[in-house]
């Protein structure tokens, strides 16, 4: 006769398994495929007969330099889009946590980028960006600030640039909302106390709120480290298959379904997946250690 | 902080600030709108507002090419795929918010890491899955490959939720000799209201928005959805795009999320930061 608890416990793996059934089936089981067809040289055509080829898509994949150009792309537009989606974010969410007018406006104002497609905010940038008739070209020409229209998506200086702006209007929402709730955990009391003593607001701002939302600017910085990584439709869509702004997703995907190259394909998707798991285990460990500190 | 402004300087100051913000915000999408009412020559001048508003470019998308069909696509894919995954996840969060199990926080933590993942990382073998199924260029293929997306998601914010459900309520029910089955039913499921719409919503917006295998697990036009529709409208030539049909197709798809964020802003913003902050 088993105990209370352990019926429990076999009702909670009762309910747990269809869920995790699912997942198996839809991640687990194919995740492991890819990392098995990145030893094979599989061809998408006939993904049943294929051979074992051992690392040789992985010398191969490490001697192109195209991929360490993605490789570089993904980490030049994960690091600026992220940090100026921090710093921005961070101001909106101070402005949005003020009780003035008009608060609620801004706030619904500010989650829209956020709920548009992302392949239509890259189809509407696409067509401001155009460099004949887009609405930036013709602002600042008529503004006289520019001689001649600039090819945003075209010239390789700008191009990776002009994804990453995109990026940072569409995902700001997102870490200023998640900033503003952190904001307004933060006792009155303290802003109170730190008024009556004088102390001028911009030292308030850094002693008093930063440390305390610090931990959830954290979180959101995490999520949005990991989701930039991954970045494929903003890129696939705004600059195709260009290699001046190409992501790690991107040139997978190519190797992948258009030259139908699945074991190379796979091995370029095998090493970002590496990546963004070894960033995830030394995330958890912290966080768990810091936990720890604190129990 | 709450500063009472006082100082009309200040006040000014944030009026401009704002309404920076504002433009900053919504211009790109007022943009699309003012494109789509263009028609011919119009497209190329930047003017703020078009002389002669035209529906052309509405009619357009939907005569020329099937895309009231890749609307019905879309909205039959994310209905599902939410249902499912809510389905689904409802019990999963009952699981771990309710029962202490060895492995619960490595499983939760492993959940949580699926939806972090690269989902170019499982495309091989989805692609393989998915053909050995029969379901490539099919709805449901799509289905089963979103649920990558959202099933993992949804059991981490419904998790959270349900944590702060009291745990008396249930303790009663269960001495009263309640199933498991109709704790979660009866007493979980209609105090849930609340989460699930903000979680339903969450996983919505990102069911509709999908594109990766979209784009790569359909293969002609009638099984398109919406995103890859949009990604695909070409013109004769690279240059020549239709930008008014590609601008109207855009704001025929946005507006519905727009009118979803703007009713149910107060959810959104719940959902997010329980994924989020609480995680």
């Amino acid at each position: 006769m088993p105990t209370l608890a352990q019926q429990r416990v076999r009702t909670a793996w009762l309910f747990l398994l269809p869920m995790l059934v699912v997942l198996v089936l839809t991640a687990g089981w194919p995740l492991a495929r890819t990392v098995g067809f990145a030893f094979t040289d599989a061809y998408l055509g006939d993904l049943e007969s294929y051979r074992f080829i051992g690392l040789d898509n992985f010398a191969l994949l490490v001697q192109d330099p195209l991929w360490w150009q993605a490789v570089r792309n993904t980490l030049v537009f994960a690091v600026a889009s992220v940090s100026l989606e921090l710093m921005l974010g961070l101001g909106v969410a101070l402005m949005l946590n003020a009780a003035l007018p008009g608060r609620g406006l801004l706030r619904a104002a500010v989650l829209i980028p956020w709920a548009i497609p992302t392949v239509v905010s890259a189809r509407m940038w696409q067509w401001m960006y155009n460099d004949l008739y887009g609405v930036i070209n013709q602002g600042l020409l008529g503004l006289g600030l520019i001689a001649e229209p600039i090819a945003w998506t075209a010239d390789p200086d700008l191009a990776l640039w002009a994804v990453v702006a995109v990026d940072v209007w569409k995902t700001t929402p997102f870490v200023a909302l998640l900033a503003l709730a952190a904001l307004q955990l933060v006792p009155e009391e303290l802003y109170e106390a730190a008024r009556v003593d004088g102390v001028h607001p911009f030292k308030v701002f850094l002693r008093i709120t930063l440390p305390l939302i610090a931990p959830a600017l954290l979180v959101a910085v995490i999520f949005r480290l990991l989701d930039a990584l991954r970045i494929f439709d903003l890129i696939y869509v705004l600059t195709a298959n260009s290699e001046t702004t190409m992501s790690m997703s991107v040139y997978a995907r190519q190797q992948l379904v258009e030259f139908q190259d699945v074991g190379y394909g796979s091995a370029a998707a095998t090493l970002l997946f590496a990546i963004v798991a070894l960033l995830v285990a030394l995330v958890l460990t912290a966080g768990r250690t810091r936990t720890a500190a604190l129990q | 902080m709450r500063p009472v402004l006082r100082k009309l300087p200040a006040a000014i100051g944030y009026g401009v600030l704002a309404a920076l913000l504002l433009i900053y915000t919504l211009f790109p999408f007022y943009w699309a709108v003012v494109s789509s009412l263009k028609s011919g020559g119009a497209l190329f001048n930047a003017e703020l507002w078009p002389d002669l508003p035209a529906w052309e470019n509405y009619v357009a998308i939907f005569r020329e090419q099937p895309f009231g069909r890749n609307i019905v696509n879309s909205s039959v894919v994310a209905l599902v795929t939410v249902s499912l995954s809510l389905a689904l996840a409802v019990g999963a969060a009952y699981a771990f918010s309710r029962t202490r199990f060895r492995g619960r926080t490595g499983l939760l933590l492993t959940i949580l890491s699926v939806s972090m993942f690269p989902q170019v990382a499982v495309l091989s073998g989805l692609f393989e899955l998915i053909r050995a199924l029969g379901l490539y260029n099919t709805l449901p293929g799509l289905i089963l490959s979103y649920l990558i997306i959202t099933l993992p998601f949804t059991v981490w914010v419904l998790t959270t939720f349900m944590r702060e459900l009291p745990r008396e309520l249930e303790e009663a029910a269960l001495i009263d000799g309640a199933t498991p089955f109709q704790v979660v039913t009866r007493i979980f499921l209609p105090l849930m209201g609340p989460a699930l719409v903000s979680t339903g919503l969450l996983a919505f917006i990102a069911a509709w928005n999908e594109f990766l295998f979209a784009l790569t697990f359909t293969l002609t036009s009638e099984m398109r959805t919406v995103p890859v529709a949009i990604a695909l409208i070409s013109g004769a030539s690279a240059y020549e795009l239709p930008w008014g049909h590609i601008m109207a197709a855009s704001v025929v798809v946005t507006v519905p999320l727009v009118l979803l964020v703007l009713v149910f802003q107060r959810k959104i913003v719940a959902g997010l930061t329980a994924g989020a902050v609480k995680g």
